[in-house]
């Protein structure tokens, strides 16, 4: 049972991609498309090798074998950083903010290309990192604005709520406006009414032609906003294909929901 | 009354060229969190230079380019910096404990390198140099003075420097690699170009403080690049509070002049067999203060600020 997206070329597309780490298998002859536009959720139990794919697709991992091409071109083994410039933005399982820095500086850290970013730029560009400051510092409060964070601006990073720091995660790789974004469990440990804002988000930049790749255990929220869903269980594919037939596969609730619901 | 005040005058020009390093230390630590075990690699460097390249031909040695003073002095700091970019591109993908110990071992090796190359003056040291201005100003209280203000101006302007520095874009890039390099990372900045960037710039920094030190005794030998230093500065940046450039000077003064009143009074007040080890006792207390206030108050006397770039309250003020 495939799923058929439209036909248009992916924007992600991944080839008998294969991790291992000496015997172990995490990641098994996964080939994989994402199309523009979508809302990906990939699913599967725990170890079934999810984030280490997302490792591999966001360059923090090197794949053993296999091919990663993003918008037609080949990025296998690219940098992480490479691949933001490139378009891809992720965020992580666990949050990473910069904790001693404010919030605001968190995400006025992403553009790229900053003039003051050189040890000579605040001295012989001075004039221009004031402008680019500028105009940073205008989008990164839009930005918060958006992710409902403007209040907390000038806030240390690292005494915001967990869920708070998944929104600053978003906002922080807004600012770099990839084309495709990936989510490492974004409702994992957020209360529900940050849960509601995150989703609100996701599907407004959704609209705005973002793609999303979602990693994610609340089978509501997957079921709700996925399409398509991708299982994932002992580091291989077992299905793509739409929500509704993903809550109806035999297979899946084999290998996925009867393993997790006892 | 000369005397305090000629004392006093020495005392700040000391700790001023310390607080120099410091500086370097706290762009490193404080801002970049490199751990850098090795300062006085990047010092020495910085003293050896401007000297071999500002002194008078010495039988057997090498050097004695007598170039002019200030010509000498940035020769030293691109030495340090030429060490720092080797040492950099060697430990770029060490991290924290390890880094410590390559940069402690690579300062180990250039002490015993100096120690045992007659032609970088082996254990006697390089001798000779003459003091800039010497001859208008001769040797005395008006040297010393001329000299302090010279210091003075060098440890303001570096002050102002790294100030600006960490303000800019440049200095919230070192401090999110600080932070969180693979966050960092995958918003697209490279981490280990930065790094050694921040390694380099602080190294260099170093060796204008070793430069300066080595200007001020005309006068440099292994015994000056012993690992005691790199701890003493050490001390100096974590009582005052890494990341923060007022803290790292204000330790400087107040961790030398704990060390200097600590020798005079084991000097004047322990008994005679204490005092043979009064070298040995100032080790340990100096271990005591790194540990001490590492325990009890491991953001120093004077913590990092927290918002130093940029601030929404006073865009809304603007």
């Amino acid at each position: 049972m495939q799923y058929m997206g439209n036909m248009a070329d992916p924007i992600l597309s991944i080839r008998n991609v294969s991790k291992t780490f000496g015997e172990f298998r995490a990641v098994n002859d996964v080939s994989l498309d994402i199309h523009a536009g979508t809302i990906t959720g990939l699913i599967g139990p725990n170890g079934a090798g999810k984030t280490t794919l997302f490792n591999v697709l966001t360059g923090m991992l090197k794949p053993t074998s296999g091919t990663v091409h993003l918008d037609g071109q080949d990025v296998t083994g690219f940098a992480p950083d490479a691949l933001f410039s490139l378009g891809l933005g992720r965020t992580f399982q666990i949050p990473r903010p910069f904790a001693k820095m404010s919030v605001l500086e968190n995400v006025m850290l992403s553009p790229m290309a900053q003039v003051g970013e050189r040890v000579w730029g605040p001295f012989l560009g001075a004039a221009k990192m004031r402008d680019q400051e500028a105009t940073i510092r205008k989008r990164a409060m839009e930005v918060l604005d958006f992710v409902t964070l403007a209040p907390l601006a000038d806030q240390a990073a690292g005494q915001i709520s967990g869920g708070q720091m998944k929104l600053l995660e978003l906002a922080r790789i807004l600012m770099g406006d990839p084309k495709l974004i990936l989510l490492d469990e974004p409702a994992a440990g957020v209360n529900p009414s940050l849960t509601r804002t995150l989703i609100e988000k996701i599907e407004e930049l959704n609209r705005d032609g973002k793609t999303f790749v979602i990693i994610e255990h609340d089978m509501d929220f997957v079921m709700q906003h996925c399409d398509p869903v991708i299982a994932l269980a002992e580091g291989s594919k077992v299905f793509e294909g739409t929500a509704e037939e993903a809550q109806n596969n035999p297979v899946l609730l084999d290998a996925y929901l009867g393993a997790q619901v006892e | 009354m000369i005397g305090v005040i000629s004392y006093l005058v020495f005392f700040a020009t000391v700790a001023s060229i310390l607080s120099i390093a410091v500086l370097g230390l706290n762009l490193q630590w404080g801002n970049t969190g490199l751990f850098n075990g090795g300062v006085v690699a990047f010092f020495g460097a910085g003293a050896y230079g401007t000297l071999i390249l500002g002194g008078t031909s010495q039988v057997g040695q090498l050097g004695g380019f007598a170039l002019p003073y200030l010509l000498a002095l940035l020769g030293g700091m691109v030495c340090a910096g030429v060490v720092a970019w080797i040492v950099g591109l060697l430990t770029i993908r060490l991290r924290h404990d390890y880094l410590a110990i390559a940069t402690f071992g690579v300062a180990v090796a250039f002490e015993t390198v100096m120690r045992n190359t007659d032609a970088l003056g082996g254990a006697q040291g390089i001798r000779g140099f003459e003091r800039p201005l010497r001859e208008t100003l001769g040797n005395g209280f008006t040297y010393n003075l001329a000299f302090f203000a010279f210091v003075l101006i060098l440890l303001i302007a570096t002050y102002l420097f790294l100030e600006r520095l960490i303000q800019s874009p440049f200095g919230r890039l070192l401090r999110a690699i600080r932070e969180d390099e693979t966050a960092a990372q995958s918003l697209g900045k490279s981490p280990s170009r930065v790094r050694l960037t921040s390694f380099v710039a602080g190294s260099v920094i170093m060796g204008l403080a070793g430069g300066l030190y080595a200007t001020f005794y005309a006068f440099i030998s292994p015994q000056d690049v012993l690992p005691i230093l790199t701890f003493q500065i050490w001390a100096m940046l974590i009582v005052g509070g890494a990341g923060n450039n007022k803290g790292a000077v204000m330790g400087t003064f107040l961790i030398w002049a704990a060390w200097t009143a600590s020798g005079w009074a084991l000097s004047r007040f322990a008994p005679l067999e204490v005092q043979l080890y009064t070298g040995s006792i100032q080790f340990v207390l100096i271990g005591f203060v790194i540990v001490g206030m590492l325990l009890w108050r491991p953001q120093g006397l004077f913590p990092e600020k927290l918002v130093v770039s940029q601030s929404a309250r006073s865009k809304n003020e603007q």
